[in-house]
């Protein structure tokens, strides 16, 4: 087992790529530290695959080293780099029994007999299949199937890493918590590093310990739920990330303060240098705006029940924002005033929080 | 086969396939039922014999040999079509441009008309201007089909193999593609060989249209008659005189229309008997 | 890795076996019959056009061909046309008998022309259709049907019900729906369907030759007719042979996407 670095990373499918847009993968470098419970959150196309593909070996990069510990594997097959992956629609050997299919990548690496019919039987229990072992693996639900691709990676003693693929796709709603519990009890249990892939927000927040978010080839951030939720480093994490997302108003800075409605807004840190951007933002969460006596004139034009909370939103000029009041609360129609939470309101300067550590 | 309503009104739906085809079916069917129980000597008069031309057939030294001719040969060529239709499909490319010029040159024997697949490999194949006849000859082995029988039938099966294999290569290729990537990927993970990746992915994915190339190839090389008829006329001798070349022999040749009418008969159901055992064999072996 | 390497060997080899014997007859068709008598040689060293000049001139000769493709044509339509209700039936439908007819159909399938050649001869003369387009049309449509129907079957049941439930629903009359909505949707189905039609009504000739004499004669037939009773005209031959091969090489290269599919009958 060891870390994973991801050194100076950039990846094109084109064979001579020209454009910025040709990059499948911005430069990027990232490290995975040994152990550690892992999701890849981003929208279909921002190239979580890929990187995934990368890490597996199933894709050389264009650029950049991968490495495993300190061996450079970057040119090296999947079989030999130890790593597990479990994909999208789940890959069972329909031919071999249950049994056999976990046993497989054992009987490949030349280890057999009661080593390997010990760690199949132990896995096996750990994934609730004891009672399959014999039954032909075509026959299974597609949950027992995507068991059956997990167990082809932890029957390995010698595994890295594992990753996962969207793993929970083809999943009945039900089974999905089932088995997501089952992956962060497993998570504890073998203590290799994991790698979930996903575009749920959901299933990331609740498996990894670290979310990496990507947008348009990008690793826009790295961070613990609570980090993503608190201090998104991008506007797309703050409105890709929380239900619903942050809010985005255009602003100005000016002398050292941002400005929105002609009035200066208070903000988490004073956004001193803007470095010549070109369009600046606030981002303020819903959870992070009330209504007020005084502050930036309002519209309230709509008001949803979200059950223990309702979402407004209001209008300033073409700006609409969404807060959210507690049960119980009053709500002013027509005409109010609001404020925003000075501790949460953060400038976001092209995209990228001011001052927070804008360079990726 | 689920998730279908009943409808009775769908009869009126296949009512024209069923008219068309039965006219075409059913009346020779019956013409030919009528001829195999009868002797006739001419001129429209016809006598009641029974099964006689059923038993004359069956006991036919003429037609055991055509029989055990037509299964060598069906045999052979199913052993030799199918693995090597496999095989290229395995090496074919999975994507790209030279898909489609593989695919289309490689369609092109299957839409040649079969007298003249049998007309050019007779000119391909001549000892005196072909020129697989002369290369052969210029090895240094005497090859003549048109006198030789080993000759003529190792010409007749390079031509079905030239003719046919290309409709395993694309059943299979077409079974091939439809596996995800994710399968070879997970199997190059769990570092499986080559052989297993075909044993344990490709084979059984390739089953279903394998199960329809190998009843296509059974079926067409069993009622095979114009390719070797032009090409070899069913000689030397009696040599390449397959099923269907015998029968119209018997028919069309000598008008002996009882006995040809009751080979005819023998011959379909042979036909209809082994596509069944075939089927059959395949299905339970998938089921397992 | 060198496995990867050597890998486009096979096809390749294969792909320039099928070629030779077609090169040799293209060869041949650009040779005097003099020439292909009397020198062996790899490319046609008195290179004539004569053979394919004599082709397009010679009524006997370019009227096989208007006749084959007409047989073809009105074979495949008829047979598309009428496997398409057919196909919707099998495909969506349990009725009385279903799956014995399906069968029965296929069975067909399995017929050897050459059991059918006499009584076929004797059944068009009854009706008096021998030696007419229709005839040789209609005698294909015995195993082009099921093939069709087979085919399409497999097309139609890989769309989605709710395809047609959203139709009615929608409004949508049985024959509007299947004639504006269903039919573009499985059109890739109806283009290989036709495809196989053409295929094997064009390559079939113990059919075609025993139902036709004179005015219906196909080219393919023509063809024998000069092997046997004109001598030894190979080079003449030779173009024929070669001109037969061009519309089966124009109809691939229409359909070139979908051959793949389409030789799995769709099902894949």
């Amino acid at each position: 087992m060891a870390r994973i670095s991801l050194q100076d990373l950039r990846h094109s499918y084109l064979p001579s790529p020209r454009t910025e847009a040709d990059w499948a993968l911005k430069h990027m470098s990232v490290d995975w530290s040994d152990g550690g419970a892992y999701a890849l959150l981003g929208p279909s196309g921002c190239g979580k695959t890929t990187l995934l593909n990368i890490i597996s070996g199933l894709l050389t990069p264009t650029e950049g080293r991968v490495l495993f510990g300190d061996e450079d594997v970057t040119d090296m097959p999947p079989d030999r780099r130890n790593i597990a992956q479990v994909f999208q629609f789940p890959v069972v050997y329909d031919t071999m029994t249950v049994y056999d299919n976990l046993i497989f990548p054992l009987r490949n690496r030349g280890v057999s007999g009661a080593d390997a019919d010990r760690k199949v039987r132990e896995i096996a229990a750990m994934l609730e299949l004891d009672d399959m072992l014999p039954k032909r693996a075509a026959g299974l639900t597609a949950d027992g199937k995507q068991k059956i691709s997990l167990g082809r990676g932890l029957v390995r003693s010698d595994v890295n890493v594992i990753m996962f693929d969207e793993p929970l796709t083809v999943i009945d709603p039900h089974l999905k918590w089932v088995l997501r519990s089952k992956l962060k009890e497993l998570h504890q249990r073998v203590g290799s590093t994991m790698i979930y892939v996903t575009h749920d927000q959901t299933e990331a927040l609740t498996f990894a310990d670290q979310v990496v978010v990507m947008h348009e080839g990008t690793v826009v951030q790295i961070g613990t739920p609570v980090d993503l939720f608190e201090r998104p480093r991008h506007t797309f994490v703050g409105h890709f990330i929380g239900s619903p997302g942050m809010n985005v108003l255009p602003c100005t800075v000016d002398g050292g303060q941002a400005v929105f409605a002609g009035q200066a807004v208070q903000t988490a840190d004073a956004p001193t240098d803007t470095n010549g951007a070109k369009t600046l933002e606030i981002g303020v969460r819903p959870e992070f705006v009330s209504f007020a006596s005084d502050g930036i004139p309002v519209q309230v034009t709509k008001v949803s029940d979200a059950g223990r909370y309702r979402i407004v939103d209001v209008q300033h000029d073409a700006a609409t924002l969404k807060l959210l009041v507690p049960e119980g609360e009053d709500i002013p129609s027509g005409s109010a005033h609001i404020r925003l939470d000075p501790a949460h309101t953060r400038v976001y300067a092209d995209g990228w929080m001011l001052n927070g550590g804008a360079a990726a | 086969m689920n998730g279908k309503t009943s409808n009775p009104k769908a009869w009126l739906f296949v009512l024209p396939v069923v008219a068309l085809v039965a006219f075409n079916a059913l009346i020779p069917l019956m013409t030919v039922v009528n001829y195999s129980v009868q002797e006739t000597f001419g001129d429209n008069v016809f006598f009641w014999e029974g099964v006689k031309w059923f038993e004359q057939v069956l006991h036919s030294d003429r037609f055991h040999a055509s029989l055990g001719r037509q299964m060598t040969f069906t045999a052979i060529i199913l052993a030799i079509e199918v693995p090597l239709g496999i095989a290229i499909a395995l090496a074919m490319p999975r994507r790209g441009v030279w898909v489609s010029v593989c695919l289309v040159l490689m369609a092109l024997p299957l839409l040649i008309p079969w007298n003249v697949v049998g007309a050019m490999w007779n000119i391909f194949a001549l000892p005196d201007i072909g020129l697989l006849g002369r290369m052969i000859n210029g090895l240094g082995i005497d090859y003549n089909f048109t006198q030789q029988p080993i000759a003529a039938w190792f010409t007749t099966i390079l031509m079905d193999v030239w003719h046919w294999t290309s409709l395993v290569v694309l059943l299979c290729y077409a079974g091939l593609r439809s596996i995800p990537d994710a399968y070879y990927q997970a199997a190059k993970i769990d570092g499986a060989s080559g052989w297993a990746v075909f044993r344990h992915i490709q084979l059984p994915k390739m089953k279903r249209v394998l199960t329809i190339a190998i009843l296509l190839r059974f079926m067409d090389s069993f009622m095979i008659y114009t390719e070797p008829f032009v090409l070899t006329g069913g000689g030397p001798g009696n040599t390449t005189t397959f099923l269907s070349i015998d029968l119209v022999k018997i028919a069309l040749g000598q008008f002996d229309l009882g006995p040809a009418a009751a080979m005819s008969l023998i011959y379909f159901l042979i036909v209809l008997l082994l596509c069944w055992v075939f089927y059959t064999l395949m299905m339970r072996g998938e089921q397992q | 890795m060198t496995m990867a390497k050597v890998k486009w060997l096979a096809p390749t080899l294969y792909i320039v076996f099928l070629m030779l014997p077609i090169y040799w007859l293209l060869n041949m068709s650009f040779k005097t019959t003099n020439e292909i008598l009397n020198t062996f040689s790899l490319w046609p060293n008195e290179f004539t056009t004569d053979n394919y000049v004599k082709i397009f001139t010679d009524p006997t000769w370019y009227n096989g061909y208007f006749n084959s493709l007409t047989y073809v044509i009105i074979n495949t339509v008829i047979s598309v046309t009428v496997a398409l209700p057919a196909a919707y039936a099998f495909s969506r439908f349990r009725f009385l008998g279903d799956k014995h007819l399906f069968f029965w159909l296929l069975t067909n399938r399995m017929a050897p022309p050459a059991v059918f050649a006499l009584p076929f001869f004797q059944l068009y003369s009854a009706v008096g259709l021998f030696d007419t387009p229709i005839a040789v049309a209609l005698a294909h449509c015995l195993f082009n049907i099921p093939l069709a129907v087979w085919i399409l079957e497999g097309f139609m049941s890989g769309v989605p019900k709710q395809l047609d439930e959203t139709a009615y629903v929608d409004g949508y009359s049985f024959w509007r729906f299947f004639i504006r909505i269903f039919l573009p949707t499985i059109a890739a189905g109806i283009g290989v369907a036709m495809f196989f039609c053409f295929m094997f009504s064009w390559v079939e000739l113990l059919l075609a030759k025993t139902l036709t004499s004179v005015a219906a004669k196909p080219i393919a037939a023509t063809m024998t007719r000069t092997a046997s009773t004109a001598g030894y005209e190979l080079g003449l031959l030779a173009a024929a042979g070669t001109l037969t091969i061009v519309p089966g090489a124009f109809v691939i290269y229409f359909v070139r996407n979908y051959i793949a599919k389409g030789f799995a009958l769709g099902r894949v």
